[in-house]
């Protein structure tokens, strides 16, 4: 499922340094579980996201191994401290190997 | 909302056995502002031409639902299926077709669709039919895009008819039922009245004799079409107007009207009209 | 799902605040994803966890979840009546500002929803909570 994956993020674009932000993110994909069965009663087979990795300058804020049991469109809300003006980098990791990424600048000051 | 008594005998014992025992619950007061800027109207007073059917006021379906529910639709952040909008908002700039346009060409802004939504369906000027907005989408695509027709409810119609409905959030929901719309409305009027199916179960005995009760465990709203396309948990996914009239048609056990029939776009005027007044949410959150 | 027994009782572990027990093979499985993920170490219930989700979820396709385990390095959410009960495994770094996520979850069915820390100390804390998932009347 590589094509049409787009993923959304929503970054406060200024922080002051050492202030704590809400991160939220989204990426549209049908995290097919491998438990439903198609028309004909063949199970269709798992292809799901596996792993979300949030990382801010090179340092991680949060590793995420997903399961079946993760809605379709996977979402995440979490918080991390912003020390410096920066990046951050979201990642995640397709069953097929797909990688999809994208990145967020933040400014302190 | 007063004790709702129910009318017809086999429909009766079906619906009987459908509802749970005394299992009522009032839709909630609360406030939706979308993106903290746009105030929604869920509840307004009923139109005239509901004759104090659905008692004083019409009200979103976005007011049954669970408070979770609801909350995902307050940001289009969370609402998922604000995925769907922009990968419309990417297919309105895409030149398809044999005249090497994009709806874009013409259109310019998706913005310039504000107004569209609140009044469909509509009298087509040029044919005198009565026309969905898919109807609408269509004729561009094959009449001026020289491009292949979308189907009704695959993803690249629904994506667009929910980009181009979402434009006019807050907008309150006017169709026309008069002059040239009327015999449309009439139709639709009397298909919704009409009890279909083994179920032997009209739209309104649900939605206008039971809406605050449950059947099992949906709890009944006023069955408004203001939030349409709407993304469903239930299918994690958009679904338009005419594929629900054909799921809830099909759970009486009754033929469904086909996608884009007469019957389906009277009764989706029949059915907008009884919530004029409410804000369009399109593209809503439901269960 | 074939529920055994309510209450609580102590099968194990993972077990002793489940309310509504899974069926056997979902047990075994239970029990494997908290082992592996404790090594085998003691589990508490303690006030060190938060597990925060609808009392009744809509649909199950989309339950929203919370968890919040001030200074864990982990936390895993398992949900106990599901064909597969591992959710998923949150994993906190030094730019966390509050070791805690919200997602949104599939639930197959009412069941107990069990989320675990990994406190930095190698100790294990947890909470359960009781979910009602509702599978809808017409609108399926």
């Amino acid at each position: 499922m590589a094509e049409d994956v787009k993923p959304r993020v929503r970054v406060p674009k200024t922080a002051a340094a050492g202030e704590t932000i809400v991160i939220k993110t989204l990426i549209n994909h049908v995290m097919e579980s491998g438990q439903r069965k198609d028309s004909s009663g063949n199970p269709i087979p798992r292809q799901i996201i596996n792993r979300f990795t949030c990382e801010f300058n090179g340092q991680m804020v949060l590793d995420v191994t997903l399961e079946p049991a993760i809605s379709t469109n996977p979402y995440f809300e979490f918080e991390a401290v912003v020390p410096e003006s920066g990046e951050f980098k979201f990642t995640w990791y397709d069953d097929d190997g797909s990688v999809y990424e994208t990145t967020e600048a933040i400014t302190v000051g | 909302m007063t004790t709702k008594t129910l009318k017809g005998g086999m429909a009766s014992a079906a619906l009987a056995l459908a509802l749970c025992g005394g299992a009522s619950a009032e839709p909630v007061d609360d406030t939706l502002i979308l993106n903290g800027e746009i105030e929604m109207i869920t509840r307004a007073p009923a139109p005239e031409h509901l004759e104090g059917r659905l008692g004083p006021d019409v009200i979103s379906g976005w007011l049954y639902r669970e408070d979770e529910t609801r909350d995902v639709q307050r940001d289009d952040f969370e609402n998922p299926a604000s995925l769907m909008l922009e990968a419309a908002a990417v297919a309105w700039d895409t030149v398809e077709g044999s005249e090497g346009k994009a709806c874009a060409s013409c259109h310019e802004s998706v913005d310039s669709m504000a107004g569209v939504r609140p009044a469909m369906p509509k009298i087509n000027a040029t044919t005198g039919e009565l026309w969905s907005m898919e109807q609408y989408i269509n004729d561009c695509r094959v009449n001026r895009m020289g491009a292949e027709a979308w189907e009704w409810d695959k993803d690249p119609m629904k994506n667009m008819t929910a980009l181009i409905s979402s434009v006019s959030r807050g907008m309150p929901v006017n169709v026309q039922i008069d002059g040239p719309a009327a015999p449309y409305w009439e139709q639709g009027k009397e298909i919704y009245y009409t009890r279909y199916g083994q179920l032997e179960l009209s739209c309104a005995n649900c939605h206008e004799d039971n809406n605050g009760n449950h059947i099992r465990a949906d709890h009944l709203s006023q069955g408004q079409t203001n939030g349409f396309p709407v993304y469903r948990f239930n299918t994690s996914g958009l679904v338009s107007i005419h594929n629900r009239f054909r799921g809830c048609i099909r759970d009486t056990r009754a033929e469904p009207f086909a996608v884009g029939s007469p019957e389906a776009t009277a009764l989706e005027l029949y059915v907008a009209s009884r919530g004029m007044g409410l804000s369009v949410e399109s593209p809503s959150v439901r269960q | 799902m074939n529920l055994t027994r309510r209450g609580t009782f102590a099968l194990g572990a993972g077990f002793a605040a489940l309310t509504l027990l899974p069926a056997t093979g979902a047990r075994a499985a239970v029990e494997d994803s908290i082992a592996a993920f404790t090594g085998g170490a003691e589990v508490a219930d303690g006030a060190g966890i938060t597990l925060t989700t609808p009392e009744i979820a809509e649909n199950g396709n989309t339950v929203p979840v919370s968890v919040a385990a001030p200074g864990a390095v982990s936390i895993m959410i398992l949900a106990t009546g599901n064909p597969n009960p591992d959710v998923g495994i949150f994993t906190f770094g030094p730019l966390a500002a509050s070791q805690a996520a919200s997602t949104r979850i599939r639930l197959a069915g009412t069941q107990d929803v069990v989320a675990i820390a990994k406190m930095a100390d190698g100790s294990f804390v947890r909470a359960v909570n009781t979910v009602k998932v509702t599978i809808g009347g017409c609108g399926g």
